[in-house]
């Protein structure tokens, strides 16, 4: 009772308005009018501790990593290592051999598909996806089947946009050895039971990797509690830097795996007979990381951690409510994906009016959104529909970019009558 | 509004986008060519039907915004009656338009009014696909036209 009211005391207290100013951007205006920023789920905007960090690194404690013997390459080392035991502990992994950065989530599941689908993958078997996923969490896993003869099972939706969970538990069998979901949909926003998902394909003796790109901004992620055999996410869209990202794996696992791709910072020793790979992680790091890249995701992390995961949630889901029934109000507009479950993801359509006109149309009133089919093909086609406009929302958004979005489609409708 | 919204958007474009001409499937037809923008899934066919050297008959099928169609329904309904030839320098003239390489082009009738594509550079493609569509069906390209 009493650390819950210390705790209570010592959360901070979130307050939009003060951190908008840690995004120097948002004072940007774009055709003479205010930046309005509904693009998160593409990538977010950085807060000047992230920027601050990786100016740090380069004018302070940049070298080559795990290399030298000079001070300074102990120094950056350090740095790297810390942002690696940040993420552990933002991600609840049990050890920092189980971090791998990587360039991205992308990258990320093409090392397991090709690694462990090599390893372990053969001719009749089975790798389910969802209707949901990513076009990064579909391709890998294509090629991976082609090449060993494996099929892909995909599980259905339904019209709000929610898995259907009945066909995932038929779909599992014996021949599952592979299941890969994401844990949010960026195109709908829905949020997948993945514990569920995983417990059922774990029955099964069936692996499951996890695409947390678009639920590690909205909340408290946790591999071991959700029994994750592979969780992977990318930098870019936590407020960290673009082309840095980890890859998480349970340590077994890894350590099974042959490496993905050969080079320096991976190997123990190397003779023209024979190499000796080195101990995780290094094993899946070949080459110079992206040294600054990982010391800002670190730097990205502590930011979000200190805001707090509770009250970015919080926040982004009385702004989801607030835009859901704002854009209700709009005739002729129909929402695409209504998951109860869902993060703060808008997507949307106006009979009559393309998407990209829409687009074009917001963008010229300062406001960014994503219009397309935001790299999620499949679950276009679920909906007959080439592309919607998609509003996401990230911590720094406010009930006034919701206010300026619903005006601007107002001018849409006029254009377009 | 915006003065370059106002002249992107323009009434008789958006005639054009909320009826379009020539809409439709061609039955019988020459040549025909698909065009598809990979980044929003938009797409094109067009179908052309050839008396000699002439497009007798020209009528397209499409999904796609407000620009696109609009520029397809008013390129159908140019180049009807047109010699290949002049087709192809019609494409000549548009591209040069609209991509802001020249600013005065004549013979472009009211496909001039799509102009104000070049103060959208994202949307430029938007204008162009079917014109490349109709182009590659001219020359018989088996290839799907692609924006990217
Ligand atoms: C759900 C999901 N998976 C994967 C990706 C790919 O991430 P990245 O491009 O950072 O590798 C994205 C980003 O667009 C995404 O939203």
């Amino acid at each position: 009772m009493a650390t819950k009211v210390i705790e209570e005391m010592t959360r901070p207290v979130f307050d939009v308005n003060v951190l908008r100013q840690d995004f120097p951007i948002l004072t940007e205006e774009v055709y003479g009018k205010p930046f309005t920023y509904l693009d998160s789920a593409a990538s977010a905007q950085k807060p000047r501790q992230v920027i601050e960090a990786i100016s740090k690194v380069y004018s302070t404690e940049y070298s080559n990593v795990h290399r030298g013997v000079h001070y300074m390459s102990q120094k950056t080392t350090d740095a790297m290592e810390e942002a690696r035991e940040k993420i552990r502990s933002f991600v609840n992994a049990s050890s920092i051999r189980e971090i791998i950065f990587v360039r991205g989530a992308t990258e990320g599941i093409n090392l397991v598909a090709s690694s462990w689908g090599r390893r372990n993958l053969s001719a009749g078997d089975e790798i389910i996806l969802t209707m949901l996923e990513h076009h990064s969490n579909i391709v890998p896993w294509q090629l991976m089947a082609e090449e060993v003869g494996a099929s892909l099972k995909v599980v259905p939706i339904d019209r709000d946009g929610v898995l259907d969970i009945d066909t995932y538990s038929n779909l599992l069998s014996d021949k599952t050895k592979f299941v890969a979901v994401t844990h949010v949909s960026n195109a709908l926003g829905t949020i997948l039971p993945v514990t569920e998902l995983i417990r059922l394909a774990h029955e099964r003796g069936a692996k499951v990797l996890v695409d947390g790109c678009q639920a590690a901004p909205h909340m408290k992620i946790d591999v071991r509690s959700l029994d994750a055999d592979f969780y992977v996410l990318s930098g870019h869209k936590i407020y960290g830097p673009s082309g840095i990202g980890i890859l998480y794996g349970k340590e077994k696992l890894l350590e099974a795996m042959p490496p993905y791709q050969g080079g320096e910072e991976m190997i123990d020793v190397v003779t023209f007979d024979k190499t000796t790979y080195a101990d995780l992680p290094f094993k899946f790091e070949a080459g110079t990381p992206h040294i600054a890249g990982a010391i800002g995701m670190g730097a990205a992390v502590n930011y979000i951690t200190a805001v707090g995961l509770e009250n970015i949630a919080a926040h982004e889901n009385d702004l989801l409510k607030y835009g859901t029934n704002k854009l209700k109000g709009i005739d002729s507009l129909e929402i695409v994906g209504q998951a109860p479950e869902k993060a703060a993801i808008l997507s949307f359509n106006l009979t009559g009016v393309h998407p990209h006109d829409v687009g074009t149309i917001l963008d010229r009133e300062g406001i960014a959104v994503r219009t397309g089919h935001h790299c999620a093909q499949p679950v276009m086609d679920y909906f007959d529909i080439a592309s919607t406009v998609r509003a996401s929302l990230g911590l720094y958004n406010n009930r006034s970019d919701i206010d300026a979005l619903v005006a601007a489609l107002e001018r849409v409708k006029e254009i377009f009558g | 509004m915006s003065s370059s919204l106002k002249n992107l958007y323009q009434d008789i474009i958006l005639d054009h986008s909320r009826n379009p001409k020539n809409f439709g499937l061609l039955e019988e037809y020459d040549r025909k060519a698909n065009g598809t923008n990979p980044l929003c899934g938009d797409k094109v066919t067009i179908f052309l039907k050839l008396v000699g050297n002439v497009i007798g008959e020209a009528k397209f099928d499409a999904r796609g915004c407000a620009i696109s169609i609009a520029s397809a329904s008013m390129m159908t309904e140019m180049v009807k009656g047109k010699s290949i030839d002049q087709a192809k320098s019609l494409f000549e003239k548009f591209t040069s338009l609209v991509t802001g390489q020249c600013y005065k082009v004549n013979d472009l009738e009211e496909l001039e009014t799509l102009s104000g594509v070049r103060d959208f550079p994202t949307r430029i493609k938007c204008a162009t696909l079917p014109w490349n569509a109709m182009v590659a069906a001219i020359e018989e390209s088996d290839e799907e036209v692609k924006t990217e």
